[in-house]
């Protein structure tokens, strides 16, 4: 294919890992995306309960093992990674364009709108990531919705801060100055001029987070503030099978592990389009 | 009694992911006891690199260094990192490019001053390395060296920190002196006072001087002997009177029409073209693909002509070839 | 400018933040659609009751006069009465902060004397065995929840091994000392108990790694690039050519440089941390204000939820202030313009 041989790819795969969170982030899309055709038992993913296999140990019948009413874990696991990814995808989709608009508004303009938007946004930032999502949870029926919206609500600001920044270093530059002395109207210099030079540490950032939104989600999810049962979800079911250690060990451990393989596959996949886009934040 | 420095047949590579980059191509020569020498060349032809490889601060672990670079009669290169350290700072140092970049940023000059005296040997203590940290600045003109001292290199002007540089070069009296482009980070005025400071302080130290710069209008004023480098070889070598009088090389003669002056007609001429890629260099002199008089035999090993009095040059157009061109070149 | 006045004026900053941080909190508790009481009391409660409960949280007045009533509170010390223990928040507050306190601070300390020197010695060492090893720790660190590693240390250490116990500040049967700091590490110095001292430290060792690897992590990470950048700077180069000793180098000339930076992101870690306790210390059963804060969110218990989040986001300023302060003591260009 032409992309393997492009100066792009040579870039992306001079890091081994970056092209093995690739790998990692096409199964596990892929996986979630066939789940009921790829999964051993997918009537498990909903309510289901078979006692007389209930909490059995890994073995070839149930690859990762069952969980305390008898449904097999890697079913439950890969059913569970779409909850995760859909998550993820939603929560970025709102948070990126509120932050990345104001970002660009706060560093384009100046004056009062950067100061009014820039404080705002220290406020927010002075809240520690996980407690500011588990507040408004306070506040709200733990539902999947409002778990995506808590999780939004504390993470447009890391891109108002970041677009922020680059818009301020390039209202400076040449090309940016030379369009506005020709005439060129504030859309156009926002979404023309600026928008694209900050796109590479925007899509950078927007991978990297996509794992960080689904480890924070689960761990709403782990104090029981998020997805509900029988929903699968990696949260959650650590959070059950944590009850049951040392005895049914799997139960917990494996979820965990598949939560941080996920993570991990974002965040080196993350890190090699950090390499190939050359850029730095 | 050998030369006080002697490089011989040095070559560095790197390994890099397109290919091997051979950036020295057998560089030799040798810097005499208490002289001044100058490496001259466009930027990214190697000279600074050169000085790196004498006191072992390359620290890539892509180089491959090969040849001799004998120190008083010592091979360095063989007896590698201990006899480098030892040397460091006390028989050979350094004086880089921008003062404000070699300075550290965090640390007093007096901390960077006193330590570089302890490291040298000089004094055991920071107390007495102190006075003698005050009294080297006084030398360099600073007339309030405590001030100085206690300062921080932003709280300093470029001019100022440069001279810190050229002390703290000088304040263990090494036998030879490697300048890396001193003050060319600076306004020309600073600039040559650095140089005669430094022209100056070395005679009266003894002290040899390894001098690496693009400017040969600075040479002149400041050398006894010139070496011209492109892309990695010695091209020509000559003391600067008859390098200037009698220049021989392409190469030479256009970096002397490149000086500015502010006599004479015409505009100071600039070199076309970009000194080559080191992964795929041109074959046989490295310099044909810019020279004006390039023939076919430049793809080949040009060999170097003694032309007596310690001038040699490294082109065909020497080897009986009358270079016609050269005339109103 | 003093210095002294240069912390004035970041305190100042800081208040600035945190009046914003009791706005927002208050926003959230008291804009979000439903009605808090209605929440809190569940679907069971009459509207009799509904009603009491809003005219004791003042629910029914105007929501700059509800704001007012707020910050009249928390000036006097006063952030209401939690409805999940029917005691006064602030009491509830003081007797779990300290666990908490406790908690992050021995996190932060292993984040810092664990993460810090496997940076410089990752970059000193670079692409070398070690630098690999740190570059492991730290993806790890970073990419696995803290949950998940409490729920992995626990099976590990207190199941498998034994060695370790499960929950809980001390044993059952351990003394338990008089409470001067509320911290059992050094209440328990304080009295002189020696046997409590060492059954606090194998009770806190679990919960504090699992909360600092990810801090580990961040923190190998950010030093290591720091350290790495100043290495290759000319002022190490001139360093090497002045023939400073290597370890010198690493541990002064080049680390100074490089913490300048890392300090800073390093109390974004720290924020991590706070946040991170309320999952470790739901795991370990570790009687703090994280777990304390759960229980008000899951019991919809607004007062509590509000001092929780105020008290934490106090916290993350106040340390947040120190790096500041330490961070412009270390760099002179600051300390210095601050002075003239």
């Amino acid at each position: 294919m032409w992309i393997f041989g492009s100066r792009a790819w040579y870039k992306f795969s001079r890091n081994p890992l970056s092209v093995v969170g690739l790998g990692i982030v096409v199964v596990i899309v892929l996986a979630a995306a066939f789940a009921p055709f790829v999964t051993p038992y997918p009537q498990h993913a909903r309510a289901f309960v078979d006692f007389a296999n209930a909490s059995l140990a890994p073995s070839s019948t149930y690859l990762l093992g069952t969980d305390v009413i008898g449904r097999d874990v890697l079913t439950r696991i890969i059913f569970g990674y779409r909850v995760s990814l859909m998550l993820g995808v939603v929560v970025l989709t709102i948070a990126v364009p509120i932050g990345v608009g104001l970002g660009l508004l706060a560093g384009y303009f100046g004056t009062r709108t950067e100061t009014v938007i820039m404080r705002i946004t220290d406020v927010f930032l002075a809240i520690p990531p996980l407690v500011l999502a588990l507040a408004i949870m306070g506040f709200l029926e733990p539902t999947l919705m409002n778990a995506m919206i808590a999780v939004a609500a504390m993470w447009w600001p890391w891109y108002t801060r970041l677009v922020y920044n680059i818009t301020r270093s390039l209202r400076h530059e040449g090309y940016v100055i030379a369009a506005e002395v020709v005439g060129a109207s504030h859309l156009h210099m926002l979404l023309r001029e600026i928008l694209p030079n900050a796109l590479p540490s925007i899509l950078t950032k927007m991978t990297l987070d996509l794992g960080f939104v689904i480890l924070i989600a689960s761990s709403l999810s782990f104090l029981g503030l998020g997805v509900q049962p029988p929903t699968p979800d990696l949260g959650s079911m650590v959070a059950k099978g944590a009850d049951y250690l040392p005895d049914i060990w799997w139960f917990p451990v494996f979820p965990g592990l598949a939560i941080l393989v996920i993570v991990l596959g974002f965040n080196l996949l993350g890190d090699g389009l950090r390499d190939m886009l050359d850029v730095d934040f | 009694m050998p030369p006080l420095l002697e490089i011989e047949n040095l070559h560095l590579k790197f390994k890099l992911y397109e290919g091997v980059s051979h950036v020295l191509n057998g560089v030799s020569l040798s810097v005499e006891r208490g002289t001044r020498v100058a490496i001259v060349g466009e930027s990214g032809c190697g000279k600074s690199v050169t000085a790196r490889i004498i006191l072992g601060l390359l620290q890539q672990r892509n180089a491959t260094i090969s040849g001799a670079i004998r120190f008083d009669g010592e091979e360095m290169l063989k007896n590698g990192r201990q006899l480098q350290r030892r040397l460091r700072g006390r028989r050979i140092s350094m004086i880089f490019q921008d003062p404000s970049a070699a300075l550290n940023p965090v640390f007093t000059v007096g901390d960077q001053l006193t330590t570089a005296i302890m490291r040298g040997g000089r004094a055991k203590k920071r107390k007495e390395a102190y006075v003698l940290a005050r009294e080297a600045l006084l030398q360099v003109h600073i007339t309030d060296p405590e001030r100085v001292l206690q300062s921080y290199p932003f709280q300093l002007s470029g001019g100022l920190n440069q001279r810190i540089l050229i002390t703290m070069a000088l304040v263990n009296r090494p036998d030879l002196v490697l300048a890396d482009e001193p003050g060319t980070a600076l306004d020309v005025t600073v600039q040559e006072q650095t140089l005669r400071l430094m022209k100056n302080l070395t005679q009266e130290a003894g002290a040899a001087v390894l001098l690496i710069t693009h400017n040969l209008g600075v040479v002149r004023e400041f050398a006894h002997r010139v070496y011209v480098m492109y892309a990695g070889s010695i091209v020509e070598e000559a003391d600067v009177a008859t390098l200037f009088r009698d220049p021989q090389h392409p190469y030479t003669r256009a970096l002397i029409a490149a000086v500015p002056r502010l006599t004479g007609a015409g505009l100071p001429k600039a070199i076309e073209g970009v000194v080559p890629d080191y992964t795929e260099p041109p074959v046989g002199c490295r310099f044909h693909p810019r020279c004006g008089f390039a023939r076919p035999e430049c793809k080949t090993k040009p060999p170097v002509a003694d032309l007596g009095g310690g001038h040699r040059v490294a082109c065909v157009l020497s080897q009986g070839i009358e270079p016609k061109e050269l005339v109103d070149g | 400018m003093s210095f002294g006045s240069f912390v004035i004026r970041r305190l100042g900053a800081s208040l600035i933040v945190l009046v914003g941080v009791s706005i927002l909190i208050f926003g959230i508790a008291r804009v979000i659609p439903g009605d808090p009481a209605r929440i809190a009391l569940g679907p069971t409660a009459t509207p009799e009751m509904v009603e009491q409960l809003r005219d004791r949280l003042h629910l029914n007045e105007s929501l700059p006069i509800q704001y007012w009533e707020f910050v009249k509170g928390v000036g006097g010390g006063d952030l209401g009465i939690s409805l999940y223990t029917n005691r006064a928040v602030t009491t509830d507050l003081a007797q779990f902060f300290a666990a908490t306190f406790e908690l992050v601070l021995v996190a932060a300390f292993l984040m810092v004397v664990i993460g810090v020197p496997l940076g410089v010695l990752a970059a000193r060492y670079r692409d070398g065995p070690i630098d690999n090893l740190a570059r492991i720790i730290s993806l790890l660190g970073v990419v696995t929840p803290s949950f998940v590693w409490a729920i992995f240390l626990m099976l590990l250490f207190a199941f498998l091994l034994g060695i370790l116990p499960t929950a809980g500040r001390l044993s059952e049967s351990a003394v338990v000392p008089a409470s001067v700091t509320g911290m059992m590490l050094i209440d328990s110095i304080l009295a002189g108990e020696w046997a409590t001292l060492w059954n606090a430290a194998i009770h806190i060792i679990l919960p504090a790694t699992a909360l600092s690897l990810s801090g580990i992590g961040q923190a190998a990470r950010l030093t290591r690039a720091n350290v790495a950048e100043a290495y290759s700077s000319q002022y190490i180069e001139m360093a090497r050519a002045y023939a400073y000793s290597e370890r010198s180098i690493a541990m002064k000339y080049a680390l100074r440089p490089a913490m300048i930076p890392t300090l800073t992101i390093l109390g974004l870690d720290f924020a991590a941390m706070l946040g991170n306790a309320f999952l470790v210390e739901a795991v370990f059963a570790w009687p703090g204000m994280a777990r304390y804060g759960v229980q008000t969110i899951l019991h919809k218990d607004i007062n509590g939820i509000v001092g929780t989040v105020l008290v934490i986001a106090t916290f993350f300023l106040i340390v947040n202030m120190i790096i500041d302060v330490v961070v412009s003591y270390l760099n002179p260009r600051i300390r210095l313009a601050a002075r003239a």
